[in-house]
């Protein structure tokens, strides 16, 4: 015997979700806070946006406090507590949205339509801005780039299969090592290379720049190979072994084709991390004005062309500086978004 | 027969509902209780959900004052949802929801204004695996629930002298209640979690399965507490052990979820649900012929 | 007899001993043996060149630490005197030194507060796919070139110091820190030891999530179920469980500020004296010192950044050694 009841369906509902009233009464504090920071701003020495900021950061707490006063102690608190995470949240990535609209601002200044195409053979930096452009160092850094990624790929790779594969009795000081090794100093990789390559070979050149570059590279490929390595499932190791292979064949035909777009990840990720680095550069590859693809000589990279038209002073040089950072940027984000597509099919995997 | 009821008439969401006649005696008015029992804690037509599967359905249950009640049944049939939904754990899951509602004392806890911190104070919970705080003493541990909630207590001492009396361990740790509580065995640390909740002075305690990580000695020793506890607290308990529930509560609840969601298919004094089950679903759970 | 097997009667008895363990002989192929020693020696690679930096630096360097010894380290003085006598010479990083460690801890200061914010309000505060972006973004600014925070730091950052620093001067310069007697402000430890805060919150943050996000959920349900609100549960458990992960990201974080060069080079003006007043426009650290000397340096002043290299690479191994301990620590406790 059942009973057939005439109901509406049950509704889901989320009781708990912040009701209308409290988000009114949080808008109201911010609200408040920003108009007596503006008060404040107008009064007091603490001028511009950040003295609007300051005040409202130290008011919105405040004003959250009051408006939760007859909730008990113990809410007050808890809703201080998050107003004030959020204020320290926002207070940070408030200098990091400037750093990204400031070089936006001033690098596209000094574009014009052939930036990306002419160098500085025949220009003096500072030329107007219609003269000269950035290829030269576009190119000097790709190309010291590929070279650091050439040497330090398979080295980072085999650190990883070293730690994951093999086993080995040193895999935890190999893994300390190389954790140690990313924090190695750039200047101090520079200085290295300097004393090194640069003194034995006989000067400044692409190849001691790209070298440089390879040992800051090192321990973020190998770091993010052994997390990939990790994924592969013990199964997928323990079946090839089964079907009678050595375990070189499993880590060469099964292993690394499985992880392959997560090797490239690690590979980008390395290149990002040293595609702006300037102060090993300084020691190593020096400057040059013209487009170059001799590996043996001196040779212009992005973070000097900055650099070096930084220290000039004068205002051209400088807005090419601003050009230089933005387009470095625009590198940087493009590396970083390669990442993101590699490792979003690793996971889908 | 009740018992005859189909498979296929199990509450569904649409909006036609057929709802097997529930056998709950609890939330009626019929059962024989005195007025001051009602003030306990009781269910209405309570839904839940996690996204978008509906986990719980139609749960009406009246737990009067003063009483131990058992929720029973398989694994995965929302017993432990429903105990959380009962003292507003059950928000912390995301993208969780609910319909219905809980009222205790006559008001609805999830009523607009109520404050879910006062309700998980006054309606206390102590888990399947024993947890105390880690970086705190036996003694501190008793008191963490004063600290977080911030009320004030004027003798500490005999505070946490009574709670452990009444948790049935001060005899065991009066002599070290400066030393980690992770230094305790396992069912010392689940009477000290015990111990823990009483210290806030509620007037519910729901246990989720108090005694699945402990040895059968100490689960005796728990089962006493509760036993104890039960002259001056409504006392709500999830348990997969059949003997358990027999032992410890007045009322049992069988819960059920045959690939929908979990519902409610009888509850009663637990002398009936053991010996005279009114659906047979019931009698071969507590006889152990599935689940 | 015919039978093709042996019956051993100990089978049916009571066996006395205990049959020796028979250990499995996992006989690598000839292959394998090659691809494991390969490896091993590639693997090794890392240590070749921590070995070779310390031991390079040290060789060209080694002139400087005999001519000077410990006064190499302690003193602040930096003169070549005559470029054709390098007895002449007076060599010391001291006040470089104290440049580094000052504008380390600054950064370190100012930004273990907000990256703990961070951390909590991605964990914690918002839905998952606020969290995917925000992660998303700290990795971003995680590898924003220095070279990229130096100019911002110059261009917009160093005027907002400039003033706020005459203000704190104005209202606090009885305390000696904060005192400029050259009433020169600028391009001081504090706007450099800033810009650091800037560049190692995502660093600290990264490290901190991962520790917060493996406090153990069932702790957390026991706080609130005892009445603690968020903050409450938070602080009661999420942040004690942190605490040691905490610091040793934030020693990954101090490792990264002591040996940043070109934020610093951009934002301290270099003075070879012993500056602890952060407001002051006086400074400098190791990193910089070498490349501000560099382009210009004689032979004997290039051994003496060599040295002041390993100096700067020996103490930034030390914390770094240091950090990779506390955090792998805290990684195993979970």
């Amino acid at each position: 015997m059942s009973v057939v009841v005439e109901t509406m369906p049950p509704v889901p509902t989320r009781p708990w979700r912040n009701s209308k009233t409290t988000g009114m009464r949080n808008l109201a504090a911010i609200v408040l806070a920003v108009i007596c920071g503006g008060a404040i701003n107008q009064v007091t020495g603490l001028s511009g946006f950040l003295g609007l900021f300051l005040g409202a950061a130290f008011l919105f707490p405040v004003f959250v406090a009051v408006a939760n006063a007859k909730r008990g102690a113990n809410v007050v608190t808890d809703r201080i507590a998050s107003a004030v995470i959020a204020v320290g949240f926002i207070a940070v990535t408030i200098p990091w949205l400037s750093i990204f609209i400031t070089v936006f601002q001033k690098g596209s200044e000094a574009f014009h339509s052939s930036y990306l195409t002419d160098d500085m053979r025949i220009t003096p930096s500072g030329d107007d801005l219609q003269y000269g452009g950035i290829a030269h160092a576009i190119i000097g850094t790709l190309l010291m780039v590929l070279v650091a990624t050439v040497i330090s790929v398979p080295f980072g790779i085999i650190a990883a299969v070293y730690i994951v594969e093999v086993k080995g009795r040193f895999a935890g000081l190999i893994r300390f090592l190389v954790q140690a090794m990313s924090g190695v100093p750039s200047i101090v990789a520079g200085l290295f290379v300097y004393s090194t390559v640069v003194i034995l070979f006989g000067g400044f050149s692409a190849w001691a720049g790209a070298v440089a570059l390879s040992i800051l590279m090192l321990p973020t490929v190998a770091r993010t190979s052994e997390e990939v390595l990790k994924l592969v499932s013990v199964d997928l190791r323990t079946s090839s072994a089964a079907l009678g292979a050595t375990q070189a064949r499993t880590v060469f035909t099964v292993v690394i084709p499985t992880v392959a777009s997560g090797l490239i990840t690690a590979a980008v990720l390395g290149v990002a991390r040293v595609v702006g680095e300037t102060a090993p550069l300084i020691l190593t590859s020096s400057y040059f004005v013209a487009t170059s693809t001799n590996l043996n000589d001196p040779i212009a990279s992005l973070p000097i062309y900055i650099f070096s038209n930084l220290g000039l002073g004068d205002q051209n040089a400088t807005a090419r500086a601003w050009g230089g950072a933005l387009v470095l940027l625009g590198l940087v984000f493009f590396f970083f978004l390669l990442t993101r597509i590699f490792s979003s099919r690793i996971k889908r995997k | 027969m009740d018992s005859q009821v189909n498979e296929t008439t199990r509450p569904h969401i649409t909006a036609k509902v057929e709802i097997p006649e529930q056998r709950s005696k609890l939330h009626t008015e019929d059962l024989q209780v005195d007025a001051a029992s009602k003030s306990g804690l009781e269910a209405r037509s309570v839904h839940a959900w996690f996204d978008k599967h509906h986990a719980l359905a139609d749960i009406s249950l009246h737990f009067p004052k003063n009483t131990v009640t058992g929720l029973i049944g398989p694994s995965g049939c929302g017993k432990s949802t429903f105990l959380r939904l009962l003292n507003r754990m059950h928000e912390f899951i995301p993208r969780a929801a609910m319909a219905g509602e809980v009222l205790f004392a006559g008001n609805d806890i999830y009523a607009p204004g109520v404050n879910p911190i006062d309700i998980r104070r006054r309606i206390g919970m102590v888990f399947q695996k024993p947890n105390p705080f880690p970086a705190m003493n036996i003694g501190e541990n008793v008191v963490a629930g004063l600290k977080l909630s911030r009320v004030k207590t004027s003798n500490k001492d005999a505070l946490i002298e009574d709670c452990l009396t009444r948790a049935g361990l001060w005899k065991e740790v009066k002599d070290r209640l400066g030393s980690a509580g992770g230094s305790l065995s396992g069912g010392q640390q689940q009477r000290l979690c015990i111990a823990r909740a009483l210290a806030l002075n509620p007037e519910v305690l729901l246990l989720d399965e108090p005694c699945s990580a402990l040895d059968p000695g100490s689960t005796l020793r728990v089962e006493e507490t509760i036993v104890q506890l039960s002259a001056t607290m409504t006392i709500v308990i999830v348990t997969h052990n059949m003997q358990q529930a027999a032992r410890v509560s007045d009322y049992c609840a069988f819960f059920l979820s045959d690939g929908g969601p979990g519902h409610l298919v009888e509850a009663d004094l637990t002398t009936n649900i053991f010996s005279n089950p009114s659906d047979s679903r019931t009698a071969d759970y507590v006889q152990g012929r599935f689940g | 007899m015919g039978l093709p097997f042996t019956v051993s009667c100990e089978h049916y008895g009571v066996q006395t001993t205990v049959p020796e363990k028979r250990s499995i002989d996992n006989n690598l192929t000839r292959v394998d043996k090659v691809f494991h020693n390969l490896v091993t020696l590639g693997a090794f690679f890392s240590m070749v060149v921590l070995a070779a930096i310390g031991g390079f630096l040290l060789y060209r360097g080694f002139e400087i630490f005999k001519d000077f010894g410990f006064s190499f380290i302690t003193s602040s003085k930096w003169d070549i005197g005559n470029p054709e006598d390098t007895s002449t010479a007076i060599l010391g990083i001291g006040a470089m030194l104290f440049g580094s460690v000052i504008t380390a801890i600054i950064a370190v200061v100012i930004s273990v507060p907000f990256a703990v914010a961070t951390a909590l309000l991605i964990e914690f505060y918002v839905p998952g796919w606020i969290k995917t972006i925000l992660v998303s973004i700290l990795d971003l600014v995680a590898a924003l070139p220095s070279v990229v925070f130096g100019i911002w730091g110059y261009a917009v950052l160093l005027p907002l110091v400039e003033d706020w620093s005459v203000t704190i001067e104005h209202y606090l310069g009885w305390i000696p820190i904060f005192n400029v007697p050259s009433e020169i402000f600028g391009r001081s430890p504090l706007l450099a030891g800033l810009l650091l805060g800037l560049m190692i919150v995502p660093i600290i943050t990264s490290v901190a999530r991962e520790v917060y996000s493996q406090a153990p959920r069932e702790l957390i349900d026991a706080a609130s179920a005892l009445g603690g609100t968020r903050w409450g549960a938070l602080r009661a458990v999420v942040l004690p469980f942190g605490r040691s992960g905490l610091v040793g990201g934030t020693m990954l974080g101090l490792g990264r500020a002591l040996g940043e060069t070109v934020a610093v080079y951009l934002t301290l003006n270099l003075v070879f004296e012993i500056n602890f007043k952060i407001l002051a426009s006086a400074g400098g650290n190791v990193a910089s010192l070498i490349a501000t000397k560099f382009g210009e340096a004689t032979a004997y002043e290039l051994k003496a950044l060599m040295a002041a290299g390993l100096v700067l690479f020996l103490v930034t191994l030390l914390v770094n050694f240091g950090a990779t301990m506390i955090v792998n620590k805290s990684r195993k406790i979970v």
